[in-house]
């Protein structure tokens, strides 16, 4: 395997285990605690190496997973405490852990190679040069533990998926149901610190935030299904891998920004081009629905002029309605287009269509009459 | 009972049209308010109450209709116009005191740059006592009761100095002594020639509290007088027939209690 | 001791510290009280793009075109992020996760691109993130002081319309008050104040410098006006100490250090101050149980 192939699956794996555990992050709004974990598991690096002096021992992401979930700890309990609201919490708990470890690394690790550039940002180019033996397979170690990520996050999912759902959706009901809520949501908390220790070796802390939450933002566009979300946001975020790697490639430049930039671009496009709830899409709609509500309220108009015995409230019609003239022809042009008015003798009068129309949208606007 | 019909009407609203996305919300309302009336708005929910009032206070924006004041449009007379939005709608802990909520209600009057004196604050007592809140003015809003914050915003409106005030259920969630009080407010200002347009939910005290009744379900299905528009049938009319009628039969002009009703759609 | 006081370098750097402090205090009541702790944290990652650009377009390392484009960048970020909450179904925390590592992932890039440039830029991401107190020079002194008397002006200015907009935004636009442009005037302000602050704390700790010193205020004072002078002050105390331990154990990061010191004060304040303090409320409980038995 060549070097550049092993650096995209890494890249891959990283993604969509980010991915996976971002859609129920993102749906139960904490997107933001994303990039909470994401800053404090290097205190949980720090104190660990404290403990075992190794900076290659997997205890260092034991370590950082537990001080995922006591960041997340913290703030629900400052957001409980009633004196600051949830966003204050989560602003106010990881400055504070994250200058801590900055600290201590200044103070204590100065000599080990623990930086808070590469934490952040990570290398990625880098990856292949660490290996280990798996089964005989010569492999980068990122890989393996990505690949093992990966496997815990499908694993969980898999196996919680109904309880995850419902508890996302309606976490009262899952409670009422016996699912414990707030098991479930310290262990989400839990695999987010998980992956975030496993994809910020090679892809940065600040980046797994980007990987977390924009694909399944983006796919939160273009379905309302959970399965097909989270298949969509693990395609985004591998598409976004991808894309990232070979922009990186060709400007010679940091790859896990330009994941990070590519994610951006691609919830951009979706953004503009989803089918139904796209930029595009909602424009287009709106102006259809600007018309076709005027012409109802047109119809609607002259059919109660007509219940009342006037024949032409033409006239009348800007001033009444607080229409443009312009905007009120353009209407009245439409709607006789469309075969709703006629003129008549001068007037302009409803056609049966018109008429049907009128009673039927003054039908539906309340279920009584 | 005031409903007098030649007086002319204070408030206008003709033909409202507000949409949420393809749904309506409120269709082609008309409503009248003469000066001096206090006017009841009930409906379901859902119905479009609240949207009313921020229909015509210029928040939400309107497809067709007009709002007009004294018969002038509603944006020159702008000052003329109180609101008591939702007790819900702010946040209780906001570190402020009573005395700083009421002066608000001259920030319209005032204009860009220029700050509330000494007779604005003088002003405000005056309104905190009118709502019988004098000795709270220094009080942190946080703590003071439902009933009492609901009063502060009242007085707030009444800071406004204006001649029409919209209600956004100025009753929800308050203590007897609360009620009382703003049912002895709404009758000062009928004698002061205001007029009062509130969103309610209690149909059993509309005929106690007030003069005018609108019916909203989307559509207003009657508005006028409480005596001529608020009986059963126009109330089954709004209220789409499923209501649950509680009370004693006993009763002459007995109303519903407790109404339920699918949310419109 | 002494002769840390009489130390031109740190006299600068802790003035410089103390009016960064009190500007994003005083700033920070109201973005606190609007929540929107998060966005500064937000915005403060979105300038580097900004910064990086400014200088590869026009290869001078001048502070203040950097600040420009930092600004300007920021400013892009804040109108993207209000952009998406309000023409899509993305939330409000994933649309601010969005534009936080998108435009950061751009920076990094660009920082890359720039590094690799021979004789280029090589102030490098380190001091973006933490900033560089101890390079605070006169000139930047004078900038934040304008920063400062600027914020403080415009508070004052715009007291009440800062006021309904933080407290009652619907009744404020019933008064007939444009307060979608007031929010947009008063977020670019917070830009302002962020790029200003990027030199001394950085990026990562900036949104801590904000959210901090009001947040500690809260807990002591009831009215907007005693709480936004108490977070000023706090702001700068927590300046100069940061700044002034940094200095005693040279070699520690002021701007950590600063973060610390305002997270002390926080700490403090939530469990100690009356009334609304953990402790005080915790003692109560126990009384009031006392008197049930």
């Amino acid at each position: 395997m060549g070097a550049s192939l092993e650096i995209q699956l890494i890249a891959v794996t990283a993604a969509v285990a980010c991915a996976l555990v971002g859609v129920f992050l993102v749906l139960r709004r904490m997107a933001l605690m994303a990039d909470a974990i994401s800053h404090t598991v290097l205190l949980g690096i720090v104190l660990s190496f404290f403990v075992v002096q190794d900076l290659h021992s997997p205890w260092l992401l034991l370590g950082a997973a537990l001080m995922g979930v006591a960041t997340v700890g913290l703030v629900e309990a400052l957001q409980r405490s009633g004196l600051v609201a949830e966003d204050a919490a989560i602003a106010l708990v990881f400055p504070a852990l994250f200058s801590l470890a900055v600290l201590l690394i200044g103070l204590y690790a100065r000599n080990v190679h623990l930086d808070a550039d590469v934490v952040l940002m990570g290398e990625l180019a880098l990856a292949p040069f660490e290996r280990v033996l798996v089964f005989g397979l010569d492999l980068p170690q990122s890989l393996v533990v990505l690949a093992g990520v990966l496997l815990l996050n499908l694993l969980c999912i898999g196996l919680f998926y109904k309880e995850l759902k419902l508890s996302t959706f309606d976490p009262v009901l899952a409670a009422t149901l016996g699912i414990a809520p707030a098991l479930l949501h310290y262990g989400l908390m839990a695999l987010v610190a998980v992956t975030a220790v496993g994809a910020f070796d090679s892809v940065g802390a600040v980046l797994v935030v980007a990987l977390i939450v924009t694909p399944p933002a983006a796919a939160h566009l273009l379905t309302d299904d959970l399965q097909r979300m989270l298949l969509l946001s693990a395609g985004i975020g591998a598409g976004s891998a991808l894309s990232g790697y070979w922009l990186a490639r060709w400007l010679d430049t940091n790859i896990a920004g330009s994941m990070a930039l590519m994610a951006g671009v691609w919830f951009c496009v979706i953004w503009a081009a989803a089918p139904e709830r796209g930029l595009v899409a909602l424009l287009r709609r709106r102006a259809r629905q600007r018309w076709q509500v005027a012409e109802r309220v047109l119809a609607l108009h002259l059919r109660s002029a007509e219940e009342e015995g006037s024949t032409n409230l033409v006239d009348r019609l800007p001033e009444r309605l607080r229409w443009e003239p312009k905007f009120a022809h353009q209407v009245l042009r439409r709607a006789e287009a469309n075969g709703l008015v006629q003129h008549q003798a001068g007037g302009l009068v409803l056609t049966e269509r018109g008429r049907q129309q009128a009673d039927y949208s003054s039908s539906r606007i309340t279920g009584s009459s | 009972m005031a409903s007098n019909e030649t007086r002319p009407a204070a408030l206008t609203v003709s033909d409202l049209t507000v949409m949420y996305g393809e749904k309506p919300v409120l269709w082609d309302v008309d409503l009248q308010m003469p000066a001096g009336v206090l006017m009841a708005v009930v409906g379901p929910n859902g119905a479009g109450k609240t949207t009313l009032i921020k229909a015509i206070l210029g928040l939400v924006p309107t497809v067709a209709g007009q709002i007009r004041i004294d018969g002038r449009p509603y944006a020159e007379q702008r000052q003329r116009v109180g609101y008591v939005p939702q007790r819900g709608s702010v946040d209780w802990d906001f570190p402020t005191r009573v005395l700083d909520v009421v002066m608000m209600g001259c920030y319209g009057r005032l204009g860009w740059l220029r700050r509330p004196g000494k007779s604005e604050q003088a002003a405000a007592l005056r309104a905190l006592e009118q709502v019988g809140m004098a000795d709270y003015a220094h009080r942190q809003i946080g703590r003071l009761s439902g009933g009492q914050q609901q009063r502060v915003f009242l007085a707030r409106a009444l800071m406004q100095e204006a001649d029409i005030y919209l209600m956004d259920e100025p009753f929800q969630g308050v203590d007897a002594p609360t009620e009382r009080a703003i049912v002895g407010l709404f009758r000062e200002l009928r004698t002061r020639g205001k007029c009062v347009l509130v969103v309610h939910h209690d149909l059993q005290t509309v005929p106690e509290y007030f003069d005018w009744v609108t019916l909203l379900n989307v559509r207003s299905f009657a508005c006028g007088p409480v005596a001529e528009n608020f009986n059963e049938s126009i109330l089954r009319q709004t209220f789409g027939g499923h209501t649950a009628w509680i009370g004693d039969e006993s009763l002459p002009g007995r109303v519903p209690t407790t109404v339920t009703v699918p949310a419109v759609g | 001791m002494v002769d840390g006081w009489l130390d031109y370098t740190l006299r600068t750097v802790a003035l410089g510290a103390a009016l960064l402090g009190g500007m994003s205090g005083a700033l920070g009541a109201f973005v606190f009280l609007r929540r929107q702790s998060m966005a500064g944290d937000a915005i403060a990652h979105a300038t580097l793009p900004g910064v990086v650009l400014a200088f590869l377009l026009t290869g001078q390392r001048e502070p203040y075109l950097l600040l420009g484009g930092a600004a300007l960048a920021g400013g892009a970020g804040v109108l993207l992020w209000i952009a998406i909450t309000r023409w899509s179904r993305v939330k409000q925390d994933s649309a601010l996760g969005i534009v936080l590592s998108t435009f950061l992932g751009g920076g990094v890039l660009l920082l890359n691109l720039v590094q690799n440039r021979p004789g280029a830029y090589q102030a490098g991401l380190n001091h973006f993130l933490f900033g560089q107190a101890a390079t605070l020079l006169s000139r930047d002194v004078v900038l934040l002081a304008a920063g400062a008397l600027g914020v403080s002006v415009l508070l004052l200015l715009f007291w009440k319309e800062f006021q309904l907009l933080s407290f009652d935004r619907a009744f404020g636009a019933s008064l007939g008050w444009p307060m979608q442009r007031l929010d947009i005037g008063f977020t670019l302000l917070v830009v302002a104040a962020i790029v200003l602050g990027l030199q001394s704390v950085g990026v990562v700790l900036m949104s801590a410098l904000l959210v901090a010193p009001a947040a500690a205020a809260r807990q002591w004072v009831d009215g907007l006006g005693a709480m936004v002078l108490l977070a000023a002050v706090l702001g700068a105390v927590a300046g100069v100490s940061g700044t002034l331990l940094s200095a005693l154990w040279t070699g520690l990061a002021t701007g950590p250090l600063i973060v610390l010191c305002a997270s002390t004060l926080v700490l403090f304040s939530l469990l100690l101050a009356p009334r609304r303090g953990l402790v005080w409320r915790q003692l109560d409980r126990l009384a009031a149980q006392a008197r049930l038995r």
